[in-house]
């Protein structure tokens, strides 16, 4: 099998993995030698027509797998083709295109072949390989195996500068039901163990002299929750994703449609991508962590533990709460103007600045390129004041015609 | 009268402030300047040019930022806009960088971004190619960027590859670094670049095979990488195959039989020690106390009958000291450190505790230390898990496996730290301030020693007062050990 072969079945067998940050690690460059830099921002090198982003170059060492994941591409009775990288052929691939300015680094997992160790010395082995014999400056990301031994962990991070341990399904019993070798509990404490050691090393920074410190994966610890691969409904999802943030200080939690693959499980057959879903949860996490948001008042926009999958979240919240509107743009303060629907944080920090001066209009908003008919009729403003916001229709006028729900269903071929 | 300001180069903004400044010293109003590019057409009349000067006006930092990035917008009214925002900064209208919704600023925020955005996608979408020369390696890269953003941009790909020797080549302008030095050129042409690559079919197969044809959503990815960039961007020819073939692949997906599971999967673990282990323990469980009490540990971590709070913590922390230690601590339930370090006392509380056993001069190997409930119980806020106190009926639950584990342990002395250590040892509600230092009547006869918990030293608000109890407390130890060893 030659090298583009391998490339190919490797790279399709990770794509099922959302994440592809490259961001919030150390600042490095390559002035004083080496290849490669890291500045703060990630970078998206390109976009694929499934709309994501490739920052990183992300593949698995080899997508053979003891496990049997019902999910999973890659699980030990599926009939896909198998193929192995060695380490030095990763690490060229890295080089090759990172050289290119076609990536960012390197996001590298693996099947589990041999031992939880064996498995995750190799992924050690390549990050390795790339920071000491290459100099490499740029971003890698290494998935944690959750057994693998705590030297290597420890060694992993030093090279690393994001970890991740997929959690996968949001309960306990849907992971025994679905990938029966996978133990929530061991899945936590390893995440826990990660927390641990990313704050220590942060202590560490903080207080030992800055050189002395130990490196240990500087942009933290994700991880990723399949969606509708099981029946848990979306409460549940995001309960288990605010319990990640707060106990394991998880920089992002990413939700992954369960999208069709090829050589379903019977015990899970394919069906479309809850694409919309997906979206509308991701939304969901950013009012949970940015927006000053319970998961309770998310959860209450929607209906029996399910988001609207027709509005956003902050729509579908402030519909169901209208007695808490209209919001005085020129008065309310911030925690207020944040739960207007269709103002983001960034267009509420410019309306607070700027009515100190002069009072907020309508035609204002529209200079902020605020969705005026989003807005509009949840706010006062010096020469508005909204009439619908008791009105049966209103819901039915907030549904966005052409917006994300109809981008989002798969399309026909007529496009381009 | 009028003033004509020449400036150096497109995006020069140290030219522009000089001019600027002499405009300002001069009182010359915005309506009466004009700016240009050297090279660019004159005007058709004579206009004085700024004389140097310092205008001696202080204008706010955030123009300055933003200044410096907006004069890289092609626009060529970018000059005057920058002038006339200074203009009324310095003429009554200080705070005007605060008014967001100013059409100046919104114009002068516009350009910033656009300028920025433009940067970004430079970072991004630029594609070196690799060409062999007699000098050596060089990697050569074409990008058409809309404004000009050449020489501020050279610096990024100067820290990026610093070790290669590299070209950028744009229609307006031409960058090199030769490992050590940069330098500037004029423009060039497109085929100044060589046409192909031998990395570039790898990584076209990668962007093709990294594709989900399943989650087909090509606006998403024009919005991001709008179509006049794809010419400068090897990948991007595999794009209309792969739209045109997706959805063929995707119905395939959904309408392939799906496989069975295979009945018997490689399994990865021969059995491990863990299996070895519980093994011992349940065969040592009757006569060794320490394979009693983690037989003990398991059965409570495995129950499928836990309180629903329990799930939600990291894992199970279950007691710890030597078996027939004299003294049994008993604290409320683990904190956040507690539950991921699976150790009891390891948090704050648990650190002052271990301070005062030894202030109170109490070994190690005399004291074993567990909590009256054994999972973490909270709420989460943001990046932070509020502990929540255990109820009457979450110390219910954990009591007889407390019970139990002071039985294997077998101590002389129960300690009772706090209200809910003290529920679960007496079986009912104690004042602990009233019952602080006093013994009472604990399970199996055993006497209970009463005090706080640590964690209520760590709240006093009062530093004199906290000093005050922790003395207290460490007395309270030391007369739990006396009291033991009696």
């Amino acid at each position: 099998m030659d090298l583009r072969q391998k490339l190919e079945i490797l790279a399709d067998a990770a794509k099922y993995d959302a994440s592809c940050a490259s961001s919030g690690t150390a600042k490095r460059d390559s002035t004083r030698g080496g290849l490669g830099s890291t500045e703060g921002m990630g970078i998206c090198h390109a976009y694929a027509p499934d709309g994501r982003c490739i920052s990183l170059l992300k593949i698995l060492l080899t997508n053979a797998c003891a496990f049997d994941c019902a999910y999973c591409v890659n699980r030990a009775s599926s009939n896909v083709r198998r193929a192995r990288f060695t380490v030095a052929e990763v690490v060229k691939l890295t080089l090759d295109f990172y050289r290119r300015n076609a990536i960012e680094g390197l996001f590298l997992s693996s099947g589990i072949t041999r031992s939880a160790d064996w498995t995750m010395e190799q992924l050690v082995l390549v990050a390795r390989t790339l920071r000491e014999e290459h100099g490499f400056q740029g971003y890698i990301h290494l998935k944690t195996i959750p057994d693998a031994s705590p030297e290597l962990v420890e060694e992993a991070g030093r090279w690393a500068d994001r970890l991740s341990i997929n959690i996968e399904l949001p309960e306990a019993g849907s992971l025994k039901a679905l990938a029966p070798e996978k133990d929530l509990s061991e899945i936590k404490k390893a995440m826990g163990g990660l927390r641990a050691r990313i704050e220590g090393a942060r202590e560490d920074l903080r207080t030992a002299r800055r050189a002395k410190a130990p490196r240990f994966a500087p942009a933290g610890q994700s991880t990723q929750m399949i969606v509708g691969a099981d029946a848990s409904d979306d409460a549940t999802i995001l309960g288990t994703a605010t319990d990640l943030y707060a106990g394991y200080r998880l920089k992002r939690v990413y939700y992954s449609a369960y999208s069709p693959i090829p050589d379903a499980s019977r015990a899970l057959p394919p069906i479309a991508p809850p694409l919309v879903r997906e979206h509308r949860l991701y939304q969901a996490d950013w009012l949970l962590r940015f927006y000053g948001f319970s998961r309770e008042e998310v959860i209450a926009g929607g209906e029996g533990g399910m988001l609207d999958l027709s509005l956003d979240p902050k729509t579908a919240w402030a519909l169901k709460h209208r007695a808490d509107f209209p919001v005085d743009l020129n008065r309310a303060p911030r925690e207020r103007l944040l739960r207007v629907p269709g103002l983001g944080a960034k267009t509420v920090d410019k309306i607070l600045a700027t009515r100190r001066h002069s009072a907020i209009r309508a035609e204002d908003l529209a200079r902020l390129h605020v969705s005026l008919p989003k807005v509009l009729p949840f706010v006062i403003t010096a020469d508005h004041r909204p009439r619908l916001l008791d009105s049966g229709g209103l819901r039915e006028r907030l549904i966005p015609g052409t917006a994300f729900v109809a981008a989002a269903r798969p399309v026909q071929m007529s496009l381009f | 009268m009028g003033m004509a300001a020449v400036l150096p180069g497109p995006a020069d903004f140290a030219a522009w402030r000089g001019a600027a400044r002499g405009m300002l010293a001069a009182g010359v109003p915005p309506e009466d300047t004009e700016w240009r590019v050297a090279g660019d057409a004159p005007s058709l009349f004579a206009e004085a040019a700024p004389p140097p000067a310092s205008s001696g006006a202080h204008v706010p930092r955030a123009f300055v930022d933003l200044a410096e990035i907006a004069i890289r917008h092609a626009d060529p009214e970018r000059f005057a806009l920058l002038y006339r925002v200074l203009w009324r900064l310095t003429h009554g209208e200080p705070a005007l960088m605060q008014v967001a919704t100013d059409a100046d600023v919104v114009r002068l925020h516009a350009m910033a971004k656009a300028v920025k955005r433009d940067a970004h996608k430079m970072h991004a979408f630029l594609r070196f190619r690799q060409v062999e020369t007699e000098a050596g390696t060089r990697h050569v890269a074409w990008f058409e960027p809309d404004h000009h953003i050449e020489d501020a941009e050279a610096g990024f790909f100067v820290r990026r590859f610093a070790g290669l020797r590299w070209s950028i080549v744009t229609p307006r302008r031409s960058v090199h670094w030769n490992g050590t030095d940069l330098s500037f050129g004029p423009g060039g042409r497109r085929q100044d670049v060589p046409p192909d690559d031998a990395v570039e079919p790898l990584w076209r197969a990668y962007y093709a095979a990294i594709f989900n044809p399943a989650r087909l959503k090509p606006g998403a990815m024009r919005a991001e990488m709008p179509r006049k960039y794809w010419r400068n961007m090897p990948e991007t020819a595999e794009i209309p195959r792969l739209m045109a073939e997706a959805p063929r692949r995707a119905a395939e997906m959904l309408s392939r039989d799906a496989t069975a599971p295979r009945p018997n999967p490689q399994r990865l673990h021969p059995p491990g020690r863990a299996d070895v282990e519980e093994a011992m323990d349940l065969l040592d469980a009757g006569t060794d106390p320490k394979a009693a009490l983690a037989a003990l540990a398991r059965e409570l971590a495995g129950r499928n009958d836990l309180p629903d709070f329990a799930r939600r913590a990291t894992q199970m922390v279950f007691g710890e000291g030597p078996v027939g230690a004299p003294l049994f601590f008993v604290g409320e339930q683990p904190g956040d450190e507690e539950d991921i370090q699976g150790r009891p006392f390891v948090g704050p509380a648990g650190r002052l505790f271990d301070r005062a056993l030894d202030a109170a001069q109490v070994p190690r190997d005399e004291a074993y230390v567990t909590n009256a409930v054994k999972h973490f119980k909270f709420t989460p806020t943001g990046k932070r898990r509020l502990h929540q106190s255990p109820d009457a009926g979450d110390i219910a639950y954990y009591r007889p496996f407390l019970l139990r584990e002071i039985g294997i342990v077998a101590p002389r002395l129960l300690v009772g730290l706090g209200a809910t250590a003290l529920r679960a040892l007496t079986g009912k509600a104690v004042p602990v301030m009233k019952a602080r230092g006093t013994i009472l009547p604990g399970p199996e006869g055993l006497p209970v020693f009463a005090t706080v918990h640590p964690s209520y030293l760590l709240r006093l608000p009062d530093e004199e007062v906290q000093r005050r109890e922790y003395a207290r407390f460490v007395e309270d130890l030391r007369a739990a050990h006396a009291q033991a060893a009696a």
